[in-house]
């Protein structure tokens, strides 16, 4: 529906009046989400900025510098967050892809309680469920170490891959792997090349949303890190009072991998695939 | 070529409801095509998983050449299930989906493509290697599927509901390559239908099955002319039952005496059945009663009437050329010709009293 088909004299001004509506949609949709990173990216660049001048007097790269430089340990934060993310997704894969199988394919008792439960890490405060955790944590010394960070992650992490993970199984059509078995796959064989291929997109969006859940994650990282684990969410709380342009220039590289991520998987995210029909359940 | 034996075959899905299967015994001819018949939800499709290996029997054995094939894994088994809703994997093209089979055993690649090809001529689409799934009609869907399963030449082929999703004109073409192909390479084919028309005109041998139980296991017209119940004849469409006393070869009912050489039973109570097309009207001598018309049909091919004999109502399928030699309310003489009647055993009594036609 790019293309207007040529406009019936009678019905000509609706078909213009739905043209501007999608256009102002558009537009609306980009102010809402593009606009509130420009002045992000403003204060990253700039010296002095004041009421009421709407952009900065002075520019300067010190910021930039600031990120860069190793005092700082951006990059370092950068790679730890990255690391934390990564490990918490492939976790998040291994455990949410075969709890979302069952979800989606089996009936069984008490289903509807496990559906419930498995929300409750996303309607429980996050900080209530830590305070109980870090406890634990500690006897078992995983507080102040990457692990522990990977671990409590979890906590918000797994409930969105095993949730999408559950709606994709849920439209999946299992006699696809009886057939293939019939032809003479193995087990192995049948999730390689039949059921992987089907469930992937879920796959990849669930992926999506746990490494960016847990790249964006403060509370949990500050309480189980105990100021051992520095993030980039955690650097960028420290300078956001301090020095704002600092915090501008750390927003900017906060966003970046979001903004890639989406960009990469965004085949998968349309609203037909069954991945996105997962997140209903949500 | 492989014989296929089921023996007490059951499978029972949950306690409470009565089996899917029940003790199912059949002996399935190497090389031939039998039929699954049965209305839905009669356990045809579950016996086919239980073979296919698909579905693990509650109790009973799956024999294939005498040796029982229970403990070998499906994707060994050599018994290849074609579903009814065709299942091509839907990301890849078609030569990958007929080459499927070829690939888990590991052929190499050259190979596959020369056999895919000789399948897609096989199952006469030339060409249609680098096509998506999504691009066929149902009817290439199913040529694909077939051609899938039979590239890896199994022992046994399974069809599930192979003609249901198809429309009347590609039913016919699909039934002919059906035939051609399983005659061609000889392989011991069987296929689920809930259609007795289908399981007459395709296969060799039918076996019918109600609930879960095996009711008739025969040649095809066996079921038309000396069915075992008369649910069974019911099944097979419109039959005139009438129920009396069997004693020396003659059947005494509410509306007379009939000769009737063929029975299921020796004597005693007992069902006559005659089919509409074996009855006679306008003829008079032995075996033949008074009637009135009722009412008729004229259906170009054929004419069909109603007729009550005493309190009774029976059907006649005639030629068409009928319907100008009777009115409706004339008295006619009816005759059942001795040799078509069949005499049914005596669970028929079961039936209520007076002429039944489906």
């Amino acid at each position: 529906m790019t293309t207007a088909p040529a406009p019936l004299p009678g019905i000509a001004p609706r078909t213009i009046g739905r043209t501007t509506l999608r256009w102002a949609g558009i537009m609306g949709l980009l102010a809402f989400l593009v606009a509130p990173m420009v002045p992000l990216f403003i204060w990253s660049i700039s010296f002095r900025w004041f009421y009421p001048d709407i952009l900065p007097s002075e520019y300067s790269a010190r910021a930039w510098e600031q990120v860069i430089s190793p005092t700082n340990n951006v990059i370092g934060a950068t790679g730890q967050t990255t690391l934390i993310a990564l490990l918490c997704t492939v976790l998040s894969v291994l455990l949410g892809v075969p709890a979302g199988r069952a979800l989606g394919l089996h009936n069984f008792k008490g289903k509807r309680i496990v559906e419930v439960l498995i929300l409750a890490p996303i309607i429980v405060p996050g900080l209530a469920v830590v305070l109980g955790i870090d406890t634990m944590f500690i006897r078992y010394g995983l507080s102040g170490n990457i692990l522990g960070v990977t671990l409590v992650h979890l906590v918000p992490t797994l409930p969105y891959m095993t949730l999408v993970m559950s709606g994709v199984y849920a439209n999946y059509d299992v006699d696809y792997e009886l057939q293939a078995r019939s032809l003479g796959a193995g087990r192995w064989a049948t999730q390689r090349y039949v059921t992987l291929p089907a469930v992937f997109p879920g796959v990849v969006v669930g992926a999506l949303f746990t490494f960016l859940i847990s790249w964006s994650q403060y509370v949990l990282t500050l309480l189980i890190g105990d100021g051992q684990v520095e993030t980039l969410p955690i650097l960028l709380f420290n300078f956001a009072r301090s020095e704002p342009a600092i915090a501008g220039a750390l927003s900017v590289v906060f966003i970046l991998p979001g903004i890639l991520v989406l960009l990469l998987s965004s085949k998968y995210l349309s609203g037909d695939s069954a991945a996105v029909g997962g997140i209903g359940n949500i | 070529m492989t014989q296929v034996t089921l023996s007490g075959l059951t499978k029972i899905f949950d306690q409470k409801s009565p089996p899917a299967v029940d003790n199912l015994d059949l002996e399935i001819e190497s090389g031939k095509l039998t039929a699954l018949l049965g209305p839905s939800g009669c356990g045809k499709t579950t016996t086919m998983k239980m073979i296919a290996g698909l579905l693990r029997p509650t109790a009973g054995d799956i024999l294939f050449d005498g040796d029982s094939i229970l403990s070998i894994k499906p994707e060994e088994r050599g018994a290849v299930m074609v579903f009814q809703n065709y299942l091509l994997f839907p990301y890849m093209n078609i030569a990958d989906n007929i080459g499927f089979g070829l690939k888990m055993r590991k052929v190499n690649k050259k190979e596959i493509r020369s056999r895919v090809e000789d399948m897609l001529d096989l199952v006469q689409l030339p060409g249609f290697e680098d096509r998506k799934p999504n691009q066929l009609s149902g009817g290439q869907q199913q040529r694909i599927a077939l051609a899938r399963a039979l590239i890896v030449q199994p022992n046994v082929l399974l069809l599930d509901e192979p003609l249901s999703n198809l429309d009347a004109h590609l039913r016919d073409e699909m039934r002919v390559l059906i035939r051609r192909i399983q005659t061609e390479m000889g392989i011991t084919t069987v296929f689920v239908t809930h259609d007795q028309e289908e399981a007459v005109v395709l296969a060799d041998k039918v076996a019918l099955l109600f609930d879960g139980r095996l009711q008739q296991f025969d040649a095809p017209d066996s079921f038309y002319d000396t069915p075992n119940t008369v649910d069974i004849a019911t099944f097979f469409g419109g039959t005139n039952f009438i129920p009396g006393r069997y004693e020396s070869g003659e059947m005494t009912t509410a509306i007379g005496k009939f000769r009737a050489p063929h029975s299921l039973v020796p004597e005693g109570d007992a069902v006559l059945s005659i089919r509409p097309e074996a009855v006679d009207l306008g003829e008079g001598g032995e075996n033949s009663v008074s009637g009135t018309v009722l009412s008729h049909v004229y259906a170009g091919r054929y004419a069909r009437f109603q007729i009550r004999i005493g309190n009774i109502e029976i059907e006649a399928v005639t030629e068409p050329g009928q319907v100008k030699l009777f009115a409706d309310g004339d008295n006619i003489p009816v005759r059942f010709d001795p040799d078509k009647i069949w005499v049914l055993g005596p669970n028929a009594a079961e039936q209520p009293a007076g002429a039944t036609t489906a």
